[in-house]
């Protein structure tokens, strides 16, 4: 029988919520040093193991499906792979190589298409809809178009699948759409698609003893040039900390007060 | 290519430490040390007072860009109405055409569109060029990337730029992709480099905590999408150009549509019910948290936001507890909204909400606990009940007084 792979786009980001500014200095100060999986990304996982679910309990498909998840970052970033096996996942693999740092949506999203190249029969690609850090939802339709494929981003919705076609939903910014289109394809999700697990014992015993393979540029087979911030169209030149954060200005006395002074605002600032 | 700290002049002064959000940085024996976590985002070269770290053995752009020429403008539309962020862009891509000495181009996909070009010219463009055919009709993101490619292939612009919507967000980056050059995400300001004459790219990153500025290396065209309300319109041209006046500065561009297959059923579109709500499109945004205590309390905020003239936003804790829509969310995983006035009512400020609206313009919160964070951004905080204020408010607005 032939297996369908799903392919599970994920990264290790810094946890937002440790960034603080020092006012004197006006620069960031981190808090501990933890990082975390993505937040969107988990729910590229989590929809990634429901398919599975789903795809090997209908007779009609009754196929195997194996869910792979990718992940190009620093040697570190292993844990976040562990940690999506014990949600599901069946296997992950680490692109990882000093050469890879740096890079752009362009140059990440090359190196997760030679990755994914290595595997035959996937059928599906799924990101999360953006990432903390990066936060710029190019990877997914930069490597859809690498690959030819369709994709949709901001699904809420897949209404139907089977091994060569899905029926998604999709939220565009005032709308939905729904599309039928042919696999492979790439999707990208947000938290509207469905609420991710907690881990499973069996999944977290398998997660601490998995071998998760290492994979360089050499194994890629990408050159150095096409890959980190040498192979990368963009390129930061300046990082820097927005306005100083301003004085509130309270309004205070009654509610009736505060409410007639607020109208006031209101009305200096040419709503009404 | 790497990033090398100069051993002789770092002090282990740890700024740089401090400053890296990837734990890249561990200071040995009063020197700073680089690591493999290192994204060469920058930052520690930033902020180095001795100067002492630098990224080397990186390929100078060498190639020559000279047949690049002029900024072009997405111009987006739906249903034949054009997304104001295109007039937004305009009005931005005039300013950079002005300083770059260069035309600014408008490219206009789309169908049976000829109501809609006076206005487009009293932004300042030179030019607009239009497709008109039908297959644009369902706005397919494959066949305008096919479109656009091909438009950028035969009239090399040096800047390209489109609206961060949500429809541009995945055109664009195909774009990208096929042309094989650099895009960025989501851009706040644009510039000019005086000396270089490249486009300077600024856009937050780490859900607005941190902004960058990115350039495109070696690749042309300079790529970049802009969210919606960032820039201002500015027309250049008072009143709407008459019809007759911009005939001569509008091109059609007859594509060989026969080999744009699309890759896509569209089979059913809905709006989203109730308001048809893009929370982008409005300049006043009424939020409501947990503090609103339940459903019903948000035909308060809505009230308000009619009176406005807005549209009513709310904190995840509100969306995840059914009270609203998921499409009302503001925050890291809900909308990026930039609006003239947001008003937060029960809305403690956590981090993920400030992500999606520090950027507004005013920040007015309502909220009874003094200590809540919503107070650290905002213009105008006021400590109290939102249901003893708002409905005063209300009030007040209705009948036009505020004596008391
Ligand atoms: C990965 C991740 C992503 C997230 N993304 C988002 C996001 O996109 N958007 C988002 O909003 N959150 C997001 N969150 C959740 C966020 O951390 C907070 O939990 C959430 O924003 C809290 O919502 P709130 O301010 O409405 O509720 P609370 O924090 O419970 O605050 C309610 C406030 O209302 C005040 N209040 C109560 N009653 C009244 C009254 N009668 N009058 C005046 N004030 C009153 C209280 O003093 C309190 O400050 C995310 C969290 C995580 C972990
Ligand atoms: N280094 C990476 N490794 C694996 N997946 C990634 C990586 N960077 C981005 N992605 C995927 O692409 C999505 C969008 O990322 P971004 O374009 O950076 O906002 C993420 O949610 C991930 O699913």
């Amino acid at each position: 029988m032939i297996k369908i792979k799903i392919i599970v786009c994920i990264k290790q980001v810094p946890g937002t919520t440790e960034i603080k500014i020092n006012p004197e200095t006006n620069t960031l100060i981190r808090e501990g040093v933890e990082t975390v999986i993505n937040p969107f990304d988990t729910y590229a996982i989590e929809e990634g193991v429901r398919l599975k679910e789903r795809l090997m309990a209908n007779p009609e498909t009754g196929q195997e499906v194996e869910v792979i998840a990718v992940t190009m970052g620093p040697q570190q970033s292993e844990s976040i792979l562990r940690e999506a096996i014990s949600l599901g996942v069946d296997r992950a693999v680490l692109l990882s190589d000093r050469a890879f740092a740096g890079a752009d949506t362009w140059a990440t999203a090359l190196t997760l298409q030679n990755a994914i190249k290595k595997f035959d029969d996937w059928r599906l690609i799924i990101l999360g809809k953006q990432t903390l850090d990066g936060d710029t939802g190019q990877v997914g339709p930069e490597l859809a178009q690498m690959f030819n494929i369709p994709f949709v981003g901001y699904a809420s919705n897949i209404i139907e699948i089977n091994r060569s076609r899905m029926i998604i939903k999709r939220l565009m910014d005032d709308r939905y759409e729904t599309f039928e289109v042919k696999l492979p394809a790439a999707i990208s999700v947000g938290k509207e698609i469905n609420i991710p697990r907690v881990p499973s014992l069996r999944g977290k015993l398998k997660a601490k003893n998995e071998q998760i393979p290492v994979w360089n540029k050499d194994e890629l087979g990408l050159d150095d040039e096409k890959i980190g911030l040498s192979g990368s169209f963009t390129q930061v030149v300046k990082i820097f900390i927005p306005k100083a954060v301003y004085e509130v200005k309270m309004i205070t006395g009654s509610p009736d007060e505060q409410a007639a002074e607020l109208y006031g605002k209101l009305k200096e600032l040419n709503t009404l | 290519m790497e990033i090398r700290v100069d051993i002789s002049s770092c002090t282990g002064c740890s700024l740089c430490k401090n400053v890296c959000m990837y734990d890249a940085i561990e200071i040995k024996g009063k020197k700073a040390i680089i690591n493999e976590n290192c994204v060469f985002c920058g930052a520690c070269i930033d902020i180095c007072k001795f100067k002492s770290i630098e990224i080397t053995g990186l390929s100078e752009a060498h190639k020559d860009f000279l047949q690049y020429k002029g900024v072009m403008v997405f111009i987006e539309q739906q249903s034949g109405s054009i997304a104001d962020v295109s007039y937004e862009l305009l009005s931005e891509g005039r300013k950079l055409a002005d300083s770059l000495g260069c035309q600014l181009y408008g490219i206009l996909p789309g169908h049976d569109l000829s109501l809609s070009y006076p206005e487009i010219f009293s932004y300042g463009t030179d030019r607009l060029y239009v497709i008109d055919n039908e297959i644009f009709e369902n706005n397919l993101d494959d066949i305008y990337a096919k479109a656009l490619v091909q438009v950028i292939h035969k009239y090399k612009p040096d800047i390209f730029l489109a609206g961060a919507t949500g429809f541009g967000r995945t055109l664009i980056p195909k774009v990208a992709a096929i042309i094989k050059t650099g895009l960025t995400a989501d851009c706040t300001a644009l510039a000019i480099d005086p000396e270089k004459k490249i486009l300077l790219q600024t856009r937050p990153t780490f859900g607005g905590n941190v902004l960058a500025t990115i350039i495109t290396r070696n690749s042309r065209p300079q790529m970049a999408t802009v969210r919606p309300h960032v820039m201002e319109k500015r027309p250049v041209v008072e009143g709407k150009p008459s019809k007759e006046g911009v005939d001569g500065k509008v091109e059609y561009i007859e594509l060989d549509v026969s080999n744009f297959k699309t890759k896509y059923k569209l089979i059913s579109t809905e709006k989203e019910t109730g308001q048809s709500i893009n929370l982008t499109d409005y300049d006043v945004i009424v939020s409501g948290g947990r503090g609103m205590g339940g459903p019903d309390n948000f035909s308060l905020l809505k009230e308000l936001a009619d009176a406005l003239g807005g549209v009513v936003g709310a904190s995840r804790a509100a969306v995840d507890s059914n009270w609203i829509s998921y499409p009302h969310q503001v925050g890291q995983t809900g909308k990026t909204v930039n609006p003239k006035i947001y008003i937060a009512c029960g809305i403690s400020g956590a981090i993920q909400h400030l992500a999606g609206m520090q950027t507004s313009d005013i920040i007015i919160a309502i909220n009874k606990d003094p200590d809540a964070t919503i107070f650290k951004v905002a213009n105008y905080g006021i400590i109290g009940d939102l249901f003893d204020i708002i409905p005063k408010l209300i009030k007040r607005i209705k009948s036009g007084k505020n004596v008391l």
